[in-house]
């Protein structure tokens, strides 16, 4: 408990006081989990989307393939990109390893499973209410797909929030594909896993109130959209 | 009019500081004068890293990027050629990775010991011991509880070099008394302290240690607690994306006059942590 | 919102094609699903302009057999012709349908025109008099930025309806369109298709609303088993229905 209590005031210190050290911590671990969700979400949007409406041999095996990788555990997924990126990898000529970008490349394999399947709920919910209007309309199967990501545009949001909280609570494939390099790919959670191996517990949990704070950011700013998009009937 | 002009300018605004999100990271990537060196966990918990590297980068401009892991996976990973320069500690295992052609060129840099650490109440009765294997026996024996690396690291592989002496094979009570964490070492001794076990670590680990709760220091000075590091770089004929001159420059700065000043410079409430050992040559 | 300087101009169909897409033929048509013929062997001719009501008990066929005329389903076996020509996408570019339950998409009133008429490639500068039409026509000017789906039921069918007029269809398909809307609404809407009707604008109506047939018909088709029962002239139906299934459904009982 001592720690706990330690724990808050040295939070309230560092962001009180703006630590540089803390500042540029937080900035990578934002810089990085934004990009893979970008990045993830233009992916999985039309990946569920198109999982939706068209039909094609092997539809069903996707889908499942795709729900399955949600719970695929991120440490995998680290390990998969470290051998990718690795210099007697396939892609050992990008030089990628221990940096950002390794990070940003492993965290979209996390985020596209999840958003993807989100998306493609989302978009078969809605096709079961549009689907006989939009065919009678004369839409084409893409036309559909556009048309159900821009009505579902709520849903997709709350997707690529639920895709944002994973990525940036992330630790074990950021630790093995960046190195905790400080300075240079050293995430809120990686310093966290630092500290506390350093014994370092109230600092640990310092950090882990700081990340807890973004993340109940987060998650308000969802409640607040999805309130809005409510009363419009936009939902 | 799906989105009014306004609406489509902010989307875009906002896609476009994605994309240079992205894209900064790879500008930056790009003529960064740095090396990579694959160490242990020892060597960047205690802090010595922080404290020796600034005065490197200061005099020779190169960035130098830790990748703290275990013995083992340090010197996979520089297999892989993932890495320009290893330092880690276990001798044995740095002359199998020269012999097969991984490395080139070791050289000794430092040491330390190990010691033996345990709560106060001390429930094997080991204080006053001066010999690590029966420190250890006495453990065994009591079955008091202990954790271990486990994991293929340099000080794992002491420690079972010390049951061995022993005369013990603790692995069978895995799981028991002998806990293995598979952890690195500041991790294995938050197990240690929170499981009131005895564990196995290196003196700079523990003195920069910050959750030492009541724990003693038990067992010191027996010759066979002595901890060399060594220094290897990689072998650029077998990866040529090796740093093979950058790395080199490391090298021969830390086993020089400066290198080595710097590390017997580094100390943790006025003790010395690490013993700069380079020999001319070695 | 709706800009005062575009003109205002009707919508219809350009009175040359209407020709082409009657008569309607049904030939031998049959749906089966499940195991269960739901059309079975079917013969139907509509050759008349104006509006055609489609009745008969529940389960009778008649949405299977309205969504078969515009193509949302494929027949198991049959023809279906239009004006000669086999169904396919292009008649059914041609025509337009109103459901029972109005589909309109997460997006304003304006909007849900404006994306309809985006499907079926009208360019932009016609959208936008065709969307200030359409508006009129359902009375919702003044509502045109609204959430379409915060829209009253009435409103909402209006709108459907107003959508789907504003594609200039040669035939207009409804399903049970009134079912569930309150007597005010259901005038405005009988009223729309009236106007529609006078516009050039074959109307095929799906309804269980006797009263609604009676007001809008010109020809009746009564189903039963999925087979046509009868097909009359709506006066001489109502009249002197000739078969022992609309006899009885006239008469308020059940038709088994």
């Amino acid at each position: 408990m001592a720690d706990l209590t330690e724990a808050f005031h040295t939070a309230l210190r560092l962001i009180g006081t703006l630590d540089p050290k803390l500042i540029g911590i937080v900035l990578l671990s934002l810089k990085v989990s934004l990009t893979a969700v970008v990045i993830a979400s233009t992916i999985a949007f039309g990946l569920g989307g198109a999982l939706a409406v068209y039909r094609f041999p092997g539809r069903g095996a996707v889908t499942a393939t795709i729900s399955a990788l949600m719970g695929l555990p991120p440490v995998i997924a680290g390990l998969f990109v470290y051998l990718l990126l690795s210099n007697t990898g396939p892609l050992g000529v990008l030089q990628l390893l221990y940096t950002p970008m390794a990070m940003i490349i492993a965290q979209v394999i996390i985020v596209v499973p999840i958003v993807g399947a989100l998306t493609r709920q989302a978009c078969e919910d809605l096709l079961e209410e549009y689907d006989e209007q939009l065919r009678s309309l004369g839409a084409s199967s893409t036309a559909i797909v556009r048309t159900l990501l821009w009505d579902g545009r709520y849903r997709l949001i709350t997707a690529v929030l639920a895709g944002f909280g994973r990525a940036i609570a992330e630790v074990g494939a950021v630790m093995i594909v960046g190195g905790n390099i400080d300075h240079v790919t050293r995430t809120m959670t990686t310093a966290i896993a630092l500290e506390t191996s350093k014994g370092n517990i109230a600092l640990a949990l310092a950090l882990g109130i700081v990340l807890l704070g973004i993340a109940l950011a987060v998650n308000a700013a969802l409640m607040g959209v999805r309130r809005f998009a409510l009363r419009l009937a936009y939902a | 009019m799906t989105l009014s002009t306004n609406r489509r300018n902010v989307l875009g605004l906002f896609l476009a500081a994605c994309l240079l999100a992205v894209a900064v990271p790879f500008a930056l990537q790009a003529g960064d004068n740095f090396i990579i060196v694959q160490s242990t966990t020892s060597t960047q918990n205690s802090g010595l890293f922080d404290h020796i590297l600034p005065i490197f980068t200061n005099r020779t401009g190169i960035e130098v990027r830790v990748v703290a892991v275990g013995t083992g996976q340090a010197l996979k990973n520089a297999q892989n050629g993932d890495g320009d320069v290893v330092l880690v500690h276990s001798k044995p295992d740095e002359e199998k990775f020269i012999a097969d052609g991984w490395g080139v060129g070791r050289r000794d840099v430092m040491c330390n010991d190990f010691i033996i650490v345990g709560p106060a109440d001390d429930p094997a009765g080991i204080a006053g011991l001066k010999e690590a294997p029966e420190a250890l026996k006495k453990i065994a024996e009591a079955e008091a509880p202990f954790a271990s690396r486990g994991d293929e690291s340099g000080t794992h592989k002491e420690e079972l070099r010390l049951w061995q002496d022993a005369g013990i094979d603790p692995r069978p009570s895995s799981g028991k008394w002998y806990l293995e964490t598979g952890s690195g070492m500041g991790a294995t001794l938050n197990t240690a302290v929170g499981k009131r076990a005895y564990a196995l670590t290196d003196r700079s680990t523990w003195l920069s240690f910050a959750n030492k709760s009541d724990f003693k220091v038990f067992v010191t000075g027996d010759p066979k607690l002595f901890n060399q590091y060594g220094i290897i770089l990689v072998n650029p004929a077998k990866h040529e994306k090796v740093k093979a001159k950058e790395g080199q420059a490391f090298i021969d700065w830390l086993t020089g006059p400066e290198g080595q000043a710097a590390i017997a410079s580094f100390r943790i409430d006025g003790e010395q942590l690490f013993f700069p050992n380079a020999r001319p040559g070695s | 919102m709706l800009d005062p300087k575009i003109p205002a101009r009707p919508l219809q169909p350009s009175p040359d094609r209407a020709h082409i897409l009657l008569p309607l033929e049904l030939r031998r048509l049959t749906y089966a699903a499940n195991g269960k013929r739901v059309i079975d062997d079917l013969d139907l001719t509509i050759a008349e302009r104006g509006i055609t009501v489609i009745m008969g008990p529940n389960g009778a066929g008649k949405s299977v057999l309205l969504r078969l005329m515009h193509g949302l389903i494929a027949p198991t076996s049959g023809e279906i012709l239009w004006g000669g020509h086999s169904m396919g996408r292009e008649i059914a570019r041609r025509q337009a349908m109103v459901f029972q339950k109005p589909v309109l998409l997460r997006r304003s009133a304006k909007a849900n025109i404006w994306h309809a008429l985006g499907l079926r490639g009208i360019d932009r500068g016609e959208r936008e008099a065709r969307v200030i039409e359409a508006l009129k026509l359902a009375a919702l000017e003044g509502r045109a930025s609204i959430p379409a789906r915060i829209l009253s039921g009435g409103e909402q069918q209006r709108l459907s309806l107003a959508r789907a007029l504003s594609l200039e269809p040669e035939v207009l398909f409804l399903d049970e369109p009134t079912a569930s809307l309150d007597p005010a609404s259901t005038l405005s809407i009988e009223g729309l298709l009236i106007d529609a009707r006078h516009r050039g604008i074959k109307i095929i109506v799906v309804t269980h609303d006797v009263g609604q047939a009676r007001r809008l018909a010109q020809d009746i088709v009564f189903l039963h088993h999925g087979r046509i029962a009868e097909h009359q002239l709506s006066e001489s139906f109502f009249a002197a229905p000739q078969s022992e299934a609309a006899r009885a459904f006239l008469a308020g009982g059940l038709v088994l």
